[in-house]
């Protein structure tokens, strides 16, 4: 209450910056990370989904029936590595090795196109035994979640080469360090999702 | 397999002449109507030669106060198309009773009715909320910009976007007829086959990106960029509910975007999300909607709350009371709005526990909204309250707000519900708080920033009739659809068989009109105020005795805000100064960095809309040459590194000094 | 007070029914006693706010030299206590009120009472009402007299009345206004609902959810008559010759407006069932058995059904009806003109000549597709049906 009655005489605070102060880059990674969060829950809603219609078979297969858990780890494996092989590429960022990075990032994006060649060649099987997305409300969802996620892998792979064309022209220029920090979430969040995807969709799937 | 494809449907996909529905009068007129307004206004614009001008200082600009003032247009002119269609209900309505028809048919008034509740909420209040957060907060804050400057311009663009491809809805086809929230399975492909609910979807997707991607802009604004000095517990109460908002529309979007996506998926692909047969679930589109559609309510209100905190302060000239229990009443509402979402269908069949808890939750909203309530009233006690255009509208608001929340309340009663769900008592209540609460917040907001905007004053005679029209006329529509809902009498009905109802149906539409006297005072108060700007001129650039930082900048404020940043000690950090005797910095100024313009955002929106446009109409090449050409778009713009330049310290100067002489001169 | 209410309340509202105010069945009065205690106990701290907004904006404009002017007062922690104890002390009631009415007057539990005071007989037994929600009428059917009724329902009084409902094609809401609360009827899922009439008399029921073009004229007779008047209406009823099968079921599933009350003697057994299990039409696997597998746990990729046994929803578009919600160019219409959708009656009389409510075309169920792959007939969703060619390997 008595705060804002200042003391006559006392002295008059500081009421304008002088200095210009840039604000700092730190907005980006924050809005990165809002995106991020309802990017999630975009997933969110997928697997609520997918839990609602996922033991609606309409008298077709079920997870059962349909998934090859070999063929899954393979791909699993191929995009946890390509994390790995991310966090290497930004190690080798932070100590300004250009060629270095880019080799990581290729081998990243390799690993990503593998999962996506892999998850295609799940998908070509699946409707090749007639299990599409129209069979029944169970695969609409599962397609919708795995297919949602795929898409999500090639848009990261797009924007993958994408960098690596800007980090090859421009250098390791600040505003390129900050585009491989919000790729690199990305990347990494796509792969926690993934573990969801693995664990719920195709392990429960087959063991129910 | 390509054998029986003909040509004109590869090329017009289900686009033919017959879309056009020029032999039905109503739309013939509105086309006239339309296409003159705008071959007049695109006259007047080429005629002074103002298209460089409009393209390189408006369309294409990142500055958050031109894009707040596009979204605010964009929802007067929407709030015209959605009135409209408001009027034709009403009408319609007190017509269509006993023997008579009226005059829509129903897969006409269904047209009605759906995209009446469509535009005003997408179109008309988001926007309308969006753009005054855009244009006020980041002067509240000290900032000189939002965080993501080109994010900002790209969401206007979108929310424009969708809002032209639903608007295209009613020259080339029709719009949908599933009501504002498309419940399947009548929305999908089996029930409502065709254009509408295809229109729909593609206008709320396209906008829906807008909104996100501006929420997203807006909390990382408030977070990051606050002037040194300002704590969270110094923000003005309106960026605390405009963070509370934005978070609600970070959360709840991407929600609506997997609903509308599924349901998409079910109408193009064939998918059986919603579906009956095949294992579709079409209750579950009902909870995802309505996770989305409970929050959309305060994320239009908090905002709304926000201004009226604001108003009620500086025209009481008396620090807001409460400060503290009105910033933690806006994040108990924020939270507990996501709790809320089953009171829209307690008649479902849901389990007793189920309904109960949602009944409760919703009631838990109503405590921290009466705190509010009590706020402001108390701010009120002890101050001079200068009656004012801002202040009369809420005054407006408080004892509409409180009846709407008092028939909210009463719904959220589920046995209670169970008889007055789908009435038009229900239409009645959502209306008494999406008016009360959301509209006459918003034109108070308008009324109050407008002389910031613009640098003259709004005309406080045509404001009042204005104010006067709105109030009267809502309450002379409301009230009677409040007696028929208690008459057992349900919504989206095209005609009555009970012929007892006309007094009342008549009396609405009645009101209706007064409402349209009300909209059209508003548009006067507007060119009146334009033609005597002179008179209405301010040129302190605080012309109500403002408390918050946007009153301590000229009006309209630089393309910049602040030549210096504001170091804020208290909350109502410029009634801080003005009592501590601040002085106005006149040296010393500097480059300032800012943000540069760029089409990239308008282009990418236009491509998005015609993609839309290609698939509603199935199109299929454009549709995939206008999503290749997208990405395409998107991608070159990450090559342009150069987004931004420095305002040349001489041009800092010269607008200084401007206004340093008119303070002088008016002291 | 709540009689004091309601008599105020009638007498200012002259002679217009209150229908939902002045009920005929028991739930339904316990809803209208509801809704009149929430709105007192609201009011009591309504009225204070909205004359607070008087007395503050009237003794502290600005115009009022004498009242005192305190700039900096903006904290009060007595007042703040009381501001937020106020509201939370009537939520607490009302949320006491809401926890336990939800549970009494839950529609799925069988009634306790006929009126206040008044349990229900040992001897008496609910009279089992199934309803089925049509595009755009109501059928009725009583599987313990074996009759069933279109547009009219009728009811002794004063027995329980237990409600089966379920819908065909899109979401309705059954509703009685004078009987009780409204209850969805979903197409494949079953709802119930319990509700006793107390009074007879003549009395409106309706379709509270919107489902397509002939929504507005969804409405039906609800006759509470005396024992003997109901056994009358059920003699009535199995005068009527036609018997309500599976044939006189499709036929009376297409979507009309305005149907004309009719009686049907006799039904088809498990023809509710056959509803509500989305198989009345010949060679479709009903929802129940579908379940039964799913519980399984699937049948396989080669699937225990072709793609035509579980196709429902297509059937409109198979048979070339209009669906409820058409639009251009689906619905062969041109857009907003003055053809009316089919099955709707016609609303102008200079152009209710010959067909004018037929679609002009045949409904143009491929929409234009022209989606590369698609042949020109299938709509979206009609991809479905198309049985899924297997490649043998």
């Amino acid at each position: 209450m008595h705060e804002t009655t200042a003391p006559p005489g006392a002295a008059r605070p500081v009421f304008y910056e002088r200095e210009d102060h840039a604000h700092g880059d730190g907005g980006t990674l924050l809005g990165f990370w809002l995106y991020l969060m309802s990017d999630c829950l975009v997933f969110a809603a997928l697997f609520a989904t997918y839990g609602v219609l996922g033991a609606n078979y309409a008298a077709g297969p079920s997870g059962a029936h349909l998934f090859d858990l070999r063929l899954v780890a393979l791909n699993t494996s191929l995009l946890l590595l390509s994390s790995i092989t991310y966090g290497f590429a930004m190690l080798e960022m932070d100590r300004e090795r250009i060629g270095a990075t880019l080799r990581w990032l290729a081998v990243t994006g390799l690993f990503g196109a593998g999962f996506l060649g892999i998850e295609l060649y799940e998908f070509a099987h699946l409707v090749h035994e007639g299990a599409t997305p129209q069979r029944s409300a169970f695969l609409s969802a599962f397609f919708a979640l795995v297919g949602t996620h795929g898409l999500h892998v090639t848009f990261g792979v797009i924007w993958l080469v994408t960098l690596m064309t800007q980090v090859r022209r421009f250098g390791l220029i600040a505003e390129n360090r900050r585009r491989l920090l919000c790729l690199s979430m990305f990347w990494h969040f796509l792969d926690v999702v993934w573990i969801g995807v693995f664990t719920f969709v195709y392990l429960m799937g087959v063991s129910r | 397999m390509f054998s029986n494809l003909d040509l004109r449907q590869l090329v017009f996909g289900r686009l033919s002449l017959e879309a056009v529905p020029y032999h039905e009068p109503i739309l013939l007129w509105t086309f006239v109507a339309v296409a003159a307004g705008g071959v007049a206004l695109l006259g007047l614009v080429t005629w002074y030669g103002k298209w460089g001008y409009l393209w390189r200082e408006w369309f294409t600009s990142v500055d958050h106060k031109k894009i707040g003032i596009m979204y605010v247009v964009l929802a007067i002119v929407m709030l015209l198309r959605g009135f409209a269609d408001a009027i034709m209900m009403v009408t319609q309505k007190a017509l269509s009773v006993g023997a008579s028809e009226g005059y829509l048919p129903p897969h006409h008034y269904d047209q009605v009715f759906t995209a009446h509740g469509t535009i005003m909420i997408f179109f008309m209040a988001m926007p309308f909320v969006t753009g005054v957060m855009n244009y006020v907060m980041p002067l509240q804050i000290g900032a000189r910009d939002v965080a993501f400057p080109f994010l900002n311009n790209f969401s206007f663009w979108m929310t424009a976007g969708g809002a032209v491809l639903t608007m295209l809805s009613l020259f080339v086809g029709e719009f949908s007829r599933a009501t504002w929230l498309a419940y399947p399975p009548l929305s999908g492909a089996a029930y409502s086959p065709g254009v509408g609910v295809d229109y729909y979807i593609w206008g709320l997707q396209i906008a829906g990106v807008g909104s996100t991607l501006s929420g997203i802009n807006l909390i990382a604004t408030i977070v990051k960029m606050r002037a040194p000095g300002m704590t969270m517990m110094k923000l003005p109460v309106f960026c605390w509910t405009t963070l509370a908002s934005n978070a609600i529309i970070v959360t709840i979007f991407p929600v609506l975007t997997v609903a509308l996506a599924l349901l998409s998926l079910d109408r193009y692909v064939g998918t059986h999300f919603f579906t009956n047969d095949y294992g579709g679930n079409s209750m579950m589109y009902m909870n995802l909607i309505w996770i989305w559609g409970h929050p959309e309510v305060y994320v239009l209100v908090l905002p709304a709350f926000g201004i009226y905190s604001e108003v009620v302060s500086t025209f009481c000239s008396k620090r807001l009371f409460g400060y503290a229990s009105m910033v933690y009443a806006t994040a108990v509402i924020a939270l507990v709005s996501w709790l809320t979402w089953l009171h829209h269908f307690f008649t479902m069949g849901a389990g007793a526990n189920v309904n109960a808890f949602f009944g409760i939750t919703t009631m838990i909203i109503s405590i921290p909204t009466g705190a509010k309530v009590f706020n402001w009233l108390f701010t009120m006690y002890r101050g001079r309250i200068r009656f004012e255009v801002p202040m009369l509208w809420v005054m407006g608001f408080i004892p509409t707000f409180v009846i709407g929340g008092l028939t909210g309340v009463l719904l959220a009663v589920p046995p209670a519900d169970f008889v007055l769900h789908n009435s038009l008592f229900l239409v009645a209540h959502f209306h008494n708080v999406i008016i009360g609460g959301v509209v006459f917040g918003l034109l108070a907001g308008v009324n109050y920033w407008f002389p910031k905007a613009f640098g003259f004053k709004l005309d406080p005679f045509w404001g009042k009739v204005s104010f006067w029209c709105w109030l009267t006329g809502f309450w002379v529509v409301f009230t009677p659809l409040y007696v028929v809902g208690l008459m057992g009498v349900t919504r989206r009905t095209q005609h009555f068989d009970d012929p007892t109802l006309q007094p009342w149906l008549t009396v609405a539409a009645l009101g209706a009109f007064i409402i349209m006297a009300g909209i059209l005072a508003f548009v006067v108060q507007i060119l009146v105020s334009i033609l005597r700007r002179e008179r209405l001129r301010d040129v302190t650039g605080d012309p109500w005795g403002g408390r918050t930082l946007e009153w301590s900048t000229s009006s309209p404020p630089p393309p910049y805000n602040f030549a210096f940043t504001p170091v804020v000690h208290d909350l109502d950090a410029w009634w801080d100064m003005k009592r501590r005797g601040h002085e106005r910095p006149v040296e010393g100024y500097r480059p300032i960095h800012m943000p540069r313009n760029t089409s990239t955002g308008i282009v990418l929106a236009g491509i998005s809309t015609v993609l839309g446009f290609a698939l509603v109409w199935y199109i299929w090449w454009l549709a995939a040459l206008s999503f290749v050409g997208l990405i395409a778009v998107a991608l070159a713009h990450t090559y342009n590194y150069n987004r931004d330049y420095f305002i040349p310290v001489e041009d800092v100067v010269r607008f200084e000094s401007h206004r340093t002489a008119q303070l002088a001169a008016r002291a | 007070m709540r009689c004091l209410a309601l008599v105020a309340t009638s007498a200012l509202l002259g002679g217009c029914n209150l229908i939902v105010m002045d009920p005929a069945g028991d739930v339904a009065v316990q809803q209208r006693n509801l809704i009149l205690a929430s709105t007192a106990l609201m009011l009591l701290v309504i009225v204070p706010v909205i004359a607070l907004a008087f007395v503050f904006g009237w003794r502290y404009r600005a115009s009022n030299p004498d009242a005192t002017y305190d700039p900096d007062w903006h904290h009060s922690t007595q007042l703040e206590v009381v501001i937020w104890t106020v509201p939370l002390l009537i939520i607490i009631a009302l949320g006491a009120m809401t926890w336990i009415s939800t549970h009494t007057l839950d529609p799925y539990r069988t009634l306790s009472r006929l009126a206040p005071r008044k349990p229900v007989p040992a001897d008496v037994t609910p009279l089992t009402v199934e309803v089925v929600a049509l595009d755009w009428k109501w059928l009725f059917l009583y599987p313990d007299y074996g009759i069933a009724s279109v547009n009219e329902m009728a009811a002794p009084a004063n027995r329980p009345i237990a409600f089966k409902l379920t819908s065909t094609s899109v979401w309705n809401t059954f509703y009685v206004p004078a009987l009780a609360g409204m209850i969805y009827a979903m197409p494949g899922m079953e709802t119930k609902l319990h509700a006793v009439m107390n009074k007879e008399g003549e009395f409106r029921g309706l379709s509270a959810h919107y489902s397509g073009s002939g929504f507005s004229r969804m409405n039906f007779g609800f006759r509470s008559l005396s024992e003997q008047g109901f056994d009358a209406w059920v003699a009535k009823a199995k005068e009527a010759q036609t018997p309500l099968n599976r044939e006189a079921f499709l036929k009376l599933e297409k979507p009309s407006e305005a149907e004309p009350i009719r009686y049907y003697g006799s039904v088809e057994d498990g023809l509710y069932a056959a509803i509500l299990g989305m198989c009345v039409a010949p060679n479709l696997m009903c929802a129940s058995e579908i379940h039964h597998i799913d519980r399984q746990g699937g049948a396989g990729p080669e699937g225990a059904a072709s793609r035509e046994r579980l196709d429902y929803d297509n059937r409109r578009l198979r048979s070339g009806d209009e669906p409820s919600g058409a639009t251009f160019p689906a619905s062969g219409r041109p857009p907003m003109g003055s053809v009316q959708p089919e099955g709707m009656m016609p609303r102008d009389q200079h152009l209710s000549r010959e067909g004018v409510n037929e679609p002009k075309t045949e409904p143009d169920q491929g929409q234009g597709n022209a989606l590369p792959g698609a042949d020109r007939g299938p709509a979206p969703a009609q991809l479905n049906n198309r049985p899924s060619e297997r490649h043998q390997h």
